[in-house]
């Protein structure tokens, strides 16, 4: 199956879906060294976001997040792609200075269709994710 | 849906033909219009960042600050800074860790080598940087930008620090939200059944509204608060919601209430019960004040109240280094560092890394301290108006 989105940040990316229904925060919601969320209560707590094809609703907390994820690329624990429902400042920031694929507002709700673990590919060059 | 237009100098930016710096900062801001819906871009004449305190941004953050000056990054209008994690002149004296003071300064100098002037300060308005009413700007600090936004009429949203980095570096911010006069319309209308009389029932004013408001623009009739209560309210607003604009009738420049505005009121009980909750110990390591930083009235009436009886305990007074300056020349500091104040300038209690110097309470007369210190210095609070907290 494939569906449309908008392109937030240019590349392509495969890998395993990880669907969380929460919005996610970065800073002090995900460890940089190990990609592991660690926000107490998340439903993705104890999971490592790391090349995983990382779908969620949108961002929260401090914009400070965006360098967390920068943090994360260079540690090598950063998601493969990101697909938001409906992109804000946080993560759009946080993905285009880490050079993180990145789609929203896909035309199907992708918190529904994916399932952890799905093979998933994004191509945001033209906005399509497939599986 | 509406298209993004660019003008040609923008479209260079964003094509690389004036750098990569700015390249990369046109693609974060395009990005950004595109996600919000802006029409086109508005040039700013001021931009104030956020992304400052080596405590918060860490070393992700320096290495991109570092990145970007490497790529040639200069800012195209005046931008400024918040307050760092430090005192830039007396850290040492003052036992602030060796590690983290060389890395602070690393982020200063790679802030200061794209042309940011390294004033750290969330109060730039009191040091002459006034926008006018009307005029945009691109601020990130939340306090800053309520004052900007509310007391002054200036124009901005509540930028990230990197999308203030990103708009000082090309001079314009995407055109959307509060830089559009049919947003700035309150949908909150809160009533007082209380008669606050000092700034720390402003904050607490602030805390509960900025709870109940979160991304909304709240209005306040019957309260007549002077610009250092205004700039502690609204600084408690922006900790506990995420408000970037509000309204006093009679007081701030604009006024204008959606029909349909949700009304609250809020008593004099309620006022107190969170007083209380918000004291968590009986006595203090530290005493701070200058949460926003510290004005020169403000500091009349500290050196007044330390003339009347001396501080034992460290207390810090935060404030920008130009209002300390200023206050040394006119001996202000000398009379309250004689009475066992501290003139602590370039930071403040929430950014400092009050956890690595020893103390484990904090006492503070402002309600957005209070939002930080527990979760950001793990710190115990106090709180209450000056004269409660000063000998405790």
């Amino acid at each position: 199956m494939e569906i449309n989105a908008r392109v937030i940040s240019r590349g392509n990316a495969v890998g395993k879906a990880m669907v969380s229904a929460e919005p996610i925060s970065f800073l002090g919601g995900v460890d940089p060294k190990t990609g592991i969320v660690q926000e107490r209560g998340h439903p993705l707590e104890g999971k490592s976001v790391a090349d995983k094809i990382l779908v969620f609703p949108h961002g929260k907390g401090s914009t400070v997040g965006s360098y967390v994820m920068l943090e994360m690329k260079k540690n090598g624990v950063a998601p493969a792609a990101i697909v938001n429902l409906e992109a804000e400042t946080i993560i759009a920031v946080g993905a285009i200075i880490s050079e993180i694929p990145m789609l929203d507002k896909p035309e199907g709700n992708v918190l529904e269709l994916l399932k952890d673990g799905m093979d998933v590919t994004v191509d945001a060059n033209s906005g399509k994710i497939s599986w | 849906m509406r298209n993004l237009e660019l003008t040609r100098e923008e479209e260079k930016m964003l094509h690389g033909s004036m750098g990569e710096a700015k390249q990369k900062a046109m693609e974060i801001l395009v990005a950004l219009g595109r996600i919000y819906g802006a029409e086109r871009m508005i040039r700013i004449t001021s931009a104030q960042i956020a992304g400052v305190s080596y405590k918060n941004i860490g070393n992700a953050g320096l290495e991109y600050l570092r990145h970007m000056a490497a790529l040639g990054g200069r800012v195209e209008v005046p931008s400024f800074l918040n307050p760092a994690g430090m005192d830039t002149e007396q850290w040492e004296e003052m036992g602030f860790p060796e590690d983290f003071a060389k890395k602070q300064i690393e982020v200063l100098d790679a802030y200061a080598t794209m042309g940011i002037q390294t004033t750290c300060t969330c109060t730039p308005y009191l040091i002459g940087i006034r926008p006018s009413e009307g005029e945009h700007i691109a601020w990130s600090e939340s306090s800053a930008v309520s004052f900007a936004n509310s007391v002054l009429g200036a124009r901005t949203n509540r930028e990230g620090g990197p999308s203030a980095l990103c708009a000082a570096l090309c001079g314009v911010t995407p055109m959307y939200g509060l830089h559009l006069k049919e947003n700035r319309v309150a949908n909150l209308l809160v009533h007082l059944e209380a008669k606050p009389e000092n700034r720390t029932d402003y904050s607490i004013i602030g805390l509960i509204v900025g709870k109940k408001a979160k991304k909304g623009i709240p209005a306040f009739k019957g309260i007549k608060p002077n610009e250092s209560q205004l700039k502690y309210m609204g600084a408690a607003m922006a900790a506990s919601g995420a408000v970037a604009l509000y309204f006093v009738e009679g007081v701030t420049p604009e006024w204008k209430v959606s029909a349909n505005a949700e009304e609250i009121t809020i008593t004099q009980r309620e006022i107190d019960e969170l007083k209380s909750k918000l004291n968590e110990a009986d006595s203090a390591d530290l005493i701070t004040t200058g949460c926003p930083h510290a004005s020169i009235p403000e500091l009349e009436e500290i050196a007044e109240l330390l003339e009347k009886k001396p501080v034992k305990k460290p207390f810090w007074i935060c404030l920008s280094r130009k209002i300390k300056e200023e206050a040394k020349k006119s001996g202000l500091a000398a009379r309250i560092e004689k009475n066992g104040g501290k003139l602590v300038a370039d930071t403040c209690m929430v950014v400092a890394p009050l956890e690595r110097m020893g103390f484990k309470s904090t006492a503070v007369n402002s309600g957005k301290a209070t939002m930080y210190l527990p979760t950001m210095c793990k710190q115990k609070l106090i709180f209450g108006r000056l004269e409660e907290i000063l000998w405790k």
